[in-house]
């Protein structure tokens, strides 16, 4: 009977709050803020911080940026061209870096392609059902990000080693883990697998299970639901998912070093490389493929701001 | 088509959402669910529609078993309270959706099902919006599409969860009449779900009243208005004036004192007496049951509402009371109160 009533009285309160909330609007919008005539008090904007002040905090924000991500990427570029692009080049064509380059990005796609799978499948599972042992599933799924990358290899190194669980039985068949593409993907694929369920389950649970429940009253089945309704949904953030999982999987390091054995030619990736050439104090094929893979990391990023544009744009807000 | 409900009971942990509901729906009938929320409507709803599943229980569609067949199997039509309109298809695609899925045994050809959608979009009267996005609809717009959307698929019945909840009350209002006038065209069995009774009398053949996951009353709009079953109904639905009074012997007592009514067969014990606002009768003083002074008066329309503070008792109770304006009341006057029909239910209910 009141219910209306009500309405109208939250929303004069929200009205009423409003100049509140937007007090706390972050100082990177208060540029936009001031120029807008409405506020009108440009000079004495309580919302802006002092001339000096504001000078200060932006200088030391980008002094901070300079030295500690700027700096970093023009050395390795600076010392991968410092003897010239024709040496660049050279080092980037070696057999050895080839075969580096190639098993990086066999890694990749395999590690990518599963748990691209595996993702969509838990994230579907979590964000749509509801089951006993959700939260341990979740919880199970951040693993990989809680323990160090060595672990994750040790684990697998205690399984397919020599003198693992099942090293004596692999070795009876001849089947190779370790120190051979199976363990360096299995690696990957573990300290990998949170971030296409993590991209996808905020954003599936978001999105909640009416649409799937119109398709199927509708007589849609299982199958038709997920790729007509529940992957066009998902698709901006799946990428996400995918591309941010792709940059981990070629730059990781830790876990791959403990079961790649480090073969010359055969078990080394990009990232091991790096460290081996380093070593022996071959700074510009260590620094070349270094720059590949700091280009690798420059395109993710922009790649990502396209994305995140597109992931913002997909949830306009529906007025419910 | 018909639906039959049988002993329904479904329980979320200990709560009992639906509570041994019985339930028979005829063939072409609008049939209102009525209650506050948390009564159930919702779920049972659901559960016709094969969304949700009974912990024990029958539901059959036109006499065949429905439990034994899953949502998309049921031929049964939702329309959902936020639209759940597909929001990467176009108006067009979303109307399409549940004739592209068919099997490609039974799948129309493209020409056909263009046909089809267009004539649902015509039967909404929004065919100039198939290009566009839901998200550039407004609320009454993607209701009236998800409607479409609903109906193409031809469904042996129609089912509307709170549809016209989440609409601004005008839109509410047009959307109501237009949801009548299309079902006195099409003539498909439905059901909706609402907690506005309003909607409920004004849209429904027969009203089904819930409360805590049972059936209070069913019947027509004007039954469950004039001729309420219980304290509940009589409550939820329109505005009553509620006093605690006591029954003995026939004999009906407010604060001790005798009133001037019958106990009209209710049983002796604390009850309650239900009379609503228009049914109070104004007299001279000394003239009814009730004495009271008018603390308040507004008028608008063809009425005027007066508070009037009851005499007797600890002089505490206030009721408001609806009277023709033939005389207008004045605040300060002394008047009397005759309930012209009323109701006395016990005091548990």
């Amino acid at each position: 009977m009141s219910t209306q009533s009500d309405v109208a009285t939250v929303a004069t309160e929200l009205r009423a709050y409003a100049p509140t909330v937007d007090l706390t609007v972050s100082p990177l919008s208060s540029r936009k803020e001031r120029t807008r005539p409405l506020t009108g008090r440009a000079v004495g904007n309580p919302r802006t911080e002092p001339g000096p002040v504001r000078f200060i905090i932006i200088a030391l924000a980008v002094t901070f940026l300079s030295v500690f991500v700027v700096l970093p990427l023009v050395v390795v570029f600076a010392q991968a061209f410092s003897k010239g692009i024709g040496a660049y080049i050279a080092a980037l064509t070696e057999p050895e870096a080839l075969a580096a380059i190639r098993l990086t990005l066999l890694v990749a796609a395999i590690s990518v392609t599963l748990n691209l799978v595996f993702g969509v499948i838990a994230a579907w599972a979590i964000a749509k059902f509801e089951f006993t042992g959700k939260t341990f599933l979740i919880t199970l799924i951040d693993l990989p990000f809680s323990v160090s990358p060595v672990i994750s290899g040790l684990v697998f190194v205690l399984l397919f080693g020599a003198q693992g669980y099942w090293g004596p039985w692999l070795q009876a068949h001849d089947i190779h883990v370790l120190f051979a593409v199976p363990g360096i993907a299995l690696a990957t694929i573990f300290v990998t697998f949170p971030f296409v369920a993590r991209a996808l389950i905020p954003l599936m649970q978001e999105q909640g299970t009416q649409e799937e429940e119109a398709a199927i009253s509708l007589g849609a089945s299982g199958l038709q639901t997920f790729f007509r309704v529940t992957l066009p949904n998902i698709k901006w953030g799946l990428l996400y998912g995918v591309l941010l999982c792709n940059a981990r999987a070629m730059g990781e390091f830790g876990a791959v070093s403990v079961v790649s054995g480090h073969i010359r030619g055969e078990t080394n990736t990009m990232p091991l490389l790096v460290e081996i050439l380093y070593n022996e104090y071959q700074f510009v094929a260590s620094f070349a493929i270094a720059s590949l893979l700091a280009m690798l990391a420059l395109i993710t990023l922009v790649v990502k701001t396209v994305l995140e544009r597109r992931l913002d744009e997909g949830q306009e807000p529906s007025d419910h | 088509m018909t639906i039959e409900v049988k002993n329904i009971v479904k329980k979320f942990g200990s709560f009992a959402a639906l509570d041994n509901v019985d339930l028979k729906v005829a063939q072409g009938e609008l049939l209102a669910l009525l209650g506050p929320s948390g009564s159930g409507k919702t779920t049972l709803l659901r559960i016709i529609a094969g969304l949700d599943w009974p912990d024990a229980g029958e539901v059959s569609i036109d006499g065949e078993n429905a439990l034994a067949r899953g949502a998309s199997e049921r031929h049964v039509g939702f329309v959902f309270q936020h639209y759940a309109l597909f929001r990467h298809m176009t108006v067009f695609e979303n109307v399409a959706f549940g004739l592209r899925v068919q099997p490609r045994a039974i799948r129309k050809d493209e020409a056909t099902i263009r046909a089809r959608v267009k004539e649902l979009l015509d039967l909404v009267q929004l065919d100039w919006l198939s290009g566009r996005y839901p998200s550039q609809l407004s609320g009454g717009q993607r209701q009236r599409i998800a409607l479409a959307r609903a109906l193409a698929i031809e469904p042996r019945i129609l089912l509307l969860d709170e549809p016209f909840g989440a609409l601004d009350a005008k839109v509410r209002k047009e959307l109501r009449q237009w949801l009548r006038s299309l079902h006195s065209e099409i003539h498909v069995t439905s059901i909706f779900v609402t907690h506005d009774q309003e909607e409920a009398l004004e849209v429904a053949n027969r009203v089904v009243v819930m409360d805590k996951g049972r059936i209070e009353q069913i019947g027509t709009p004007g039954e469950v208005y004039d001729d309420p079953a219980t304290a509940f109904v009589h409550g939820f639905i329109g505005e009553s004036i509620v006093l605690p009074v006591d029954v003995s012997g026939g004999s009906v007592r407010l604060a001790g004192q005798r009133l001037n009514i019958a106990a009209n067969g209710a049983a002796s014990g604390a009850s309650k007496l239900f009379v609503r606002r228009h049914d109070m009768q104004i007299g001279p003083a000394g003239s009814g049951s009730f004495e009271g002074a008018v603390r308040h008066v507004r008028s608008f329309g063809p009425i005027q509402r007066a508070e009037v503070a009851l005499s007797g008792g600890e002089g505490k109770t206030i009721i408001e009371i609806d009277a023709p304006r033939d005389r207008e009341l004045q605040a300060g006057e002394i008047v009397s109160l005759q309930p012209r029909r009323y109701r006395i239910f016990a005091a548990q209910d």
